[in-house]
């Protein structure tokens, strides 16, 4: 290779950083976010190319490889639903942080011999993109509902999860000490195994409502993976790159934390079993007033203000076109409509936004939480579809409440509530939610979709 | 290169990471999560190199598995991405 192509190359994975970095920068604001998507993917080509100037003896396997992976791509993310998002995000998180680890393996297997600095990032890699791959896996079984939603817990789990965590550093630490070892390959795959074990085991107690925390973490998990492999290949723009991603994965597990009032720690080692264990103390007194779509229809039709908060209720009823349809009748009607969104509201963040555009709803509408509370008591009708912990007054009244201090929308201010749901049951806390039984709100019972069907009809009745 | 130029690279674009994402909106919350896991995917780099110089046949075998699934990392997490930001609407463009 001569001194020139070392150069173009070195050039080439600069303006590839700069590409990523100036593409996350768009992302940042919604009128410019999918020409940074388009920068960063720019970027992202110029890295490939640069690599291929610099890598490769046989060009088969490589251009086989990338044909099979985009057309998968291609495939996967044309047919996907929106309401599927959320699990698409979590695998192909987890495809990341797999390959990550494969290349941290073939980085020993075919050089053992690498000084210790590689090595350590090869453990580094193969961890942490395994814990990635793994989490991943489960939180995609526990999006798409391949596997239960609930949190499951066994006995001695911390101090299995501990002891796992103490084995890997034990193998890490020997196996760098003396890579080219004959001892050093086999427990480079006990890393590897233990490592896919630990990420199931982190994941599994994680309750689906905590979901939007942890695909965020396991976001920033694949991020630093990468970088872990950039520092195996002494590569600055997958260090650059998956720093970038580390960081904002970080940032936004932070964001989601924030917004539950809860610490990390309590979120990933289960807070939810107090929650469980405490709810049955605290039972909420009084009658839920139902009300029928007709006259719910009469609530609507006078209203001049009303508040959409949606929930993982509408994402399961797939309400979101529907929630539209009425929004546009009743701004039609006169009425001044928005939609407010709890930072936390379904299953991934920014999971509510998603579903409400998909719907058409332009983004002027869609009020976060700290804008909408202060009007709240200014609104005339407040309609809860299919949520119930982002809602909960508990959180502001019960102190004894697992919930108490989250940050809620404050649906019960608002002068009518209409509550859509399904039943009775308690939400995914198990918390009680005194705001079903407050006498300024009605229960609207049945599948959210059909109820605002019905709705649509009465007004085009009228 | 030495590694504690490495490094340094690395803590600043951890700082940079954290300066640029403080301050999104949280509508954008998940084309950005998508995003970035687009961008994580640059993994791909490394996955080449192990696909295209592997030693043996059962690295090429690795390097390849490992290219794939960050070619599929790359592609639908750009596509994924760019689907739901085209939905993302403002007013004026909805009338239109």
């Amino acid at each position: 290779m001569t001194d020139y192509t070392a150069v173009l190359i070195d050039f080439g994975y600069i303006l590839a950083s700069m590409l990523f970095i100036i593409g996350i920068k768009m992302l940042g604001r919604p009128e410019r976010a999918r020409r940074g998507n388009m920068v960063s993917a720019l970027g992202m080509l110029i890295a490939v190319v640069v690599a291929l100037l610099e890598c490769c003896l046989s060009f088969s396997l490589v251009i086989g490889g990338m044909v099979v992976g985009a057309l998968i791509g291609v495939i996967a993310a044309r047919t996907i639903k929106m309401t599927s998002m959320p699990q698409m995000v979590a695998i192909l998180n987890g495809f990341g942080g797999l390959a990550s680890l494969l290349v941290g393996w073939e980085n020993y297997h075919s050089s053992p011999d690498g000084n210790s600095f590689v090595i350590f990032a090869i453990v580094l890699a193969v961890l942490i993109g395994g814990v990635a791959f793994s989490g991943s896996v489960v939180a995609y079984g526990k999006l798409a509902e391949r596997i239960s939603g609930r949190p499951i817990f066994f006995k001695g789990q911390k101090v299995v999860n501990a002891a796992i965590i103490a084995a890997i550093l034990i193998c890490g630490v020997l196996f760098a000490w003396s890579p080219t070892a004959t001892y050093a390959y086999p427990l480079l795959i006990i890393i590897i195994g233990l490592s896919l074990f630990l990420g199931v085991l982190g994941v599994i107690p994680i309750g689906g409502a905590d979901m939007p925390v942890v695909i965020a973490l396991l976001n920033s998990y694949s991020g630093l993976a990468a970088s872990a492999a950039g520092f195996i290949i002494l590569n600055n723009v997958l260090i650059v790159a998956g720093a970038l991603v580390g960081a904002s994965g970080l940032i936004l597990t932070g964001i989601m934390c924030k917004a539950m009032n809860r610490s990390l720690a309590n979120v990933l080692f289960g807070g939810l079993q107090t929650a469980v264990s405490k709810a049955g103390t605290d039972q909420v007194q009084g009658e839920p007033s139902p009300i029928s779509p007709a006259d719910a229809y009469f609530v609507l039709e006078a209203a001049r203000s009303v508040v959409f908060v949606p929930g993982y209720g509408m994402a399961v009823a797939q309400a979101q076109h529907a929630v539209k349809e009425i929004g546009d009748i009743l701004e039609e009607n006169g009425a001044e409509v928005r939609y407010a969104i709890h930072p936390v509201a379904g299953r991934m963040p920014g999971h509510m936004n998603v579903l409400l555009a998909e719907a058409n709803v332009p983004y002027e509408q869609l009020a976060e939480m700290d804008d909408v509370n202060p009007i709240m008591d200014s609104v005339d009708v407040c309609v809860v579809i299919g949520a119930n912990d982002v809602v909960n007054p508990a959180a502001r009244e019960i102190e004894s409440s697992p919930i108490y201090g989250m940050p809620v929308i404050n649906a019960d201010q608002a002068k009518t509530v209409i509550v859509l749901k399904r039943s009775m049951a308690a939400g995914f806390a198990g918390v009680d939610n005194p705001l079903f039984v407050k006498p300024n709100t009605r229960m609207l019972f049945g599948d959210a979709k059909a109820s605002l069907q019905q709705l649509v009809s009465e007004f085009k009745e009228s | 290169m030495s590694i504690g130029l490495l490094i340094f690279v690395f803590i600043l674009a951890i700082f940079l990471g954290v300066e640029l994402i403080s301050k999104v909106p949280s509508q954008l919350h998940t084309p950005l999560m998508s995003g970035t896991n687009a961008i994580s995917g640059v993994t791909i780099v490394g996955a080449l190199t192990a696909a295209g110089t592997g030693a043996d046949t059962f690295a090429a075998i690795v390097g390849t598995i490992a290219l794939v699934l960050a070619t599929i990392n790359v592609v639908g997490g750009y596509l994924v991405t760019n689907r739901m930001l085209a939905m993302f609407k403002s007013k004026d463009q909805e009338q239109k």
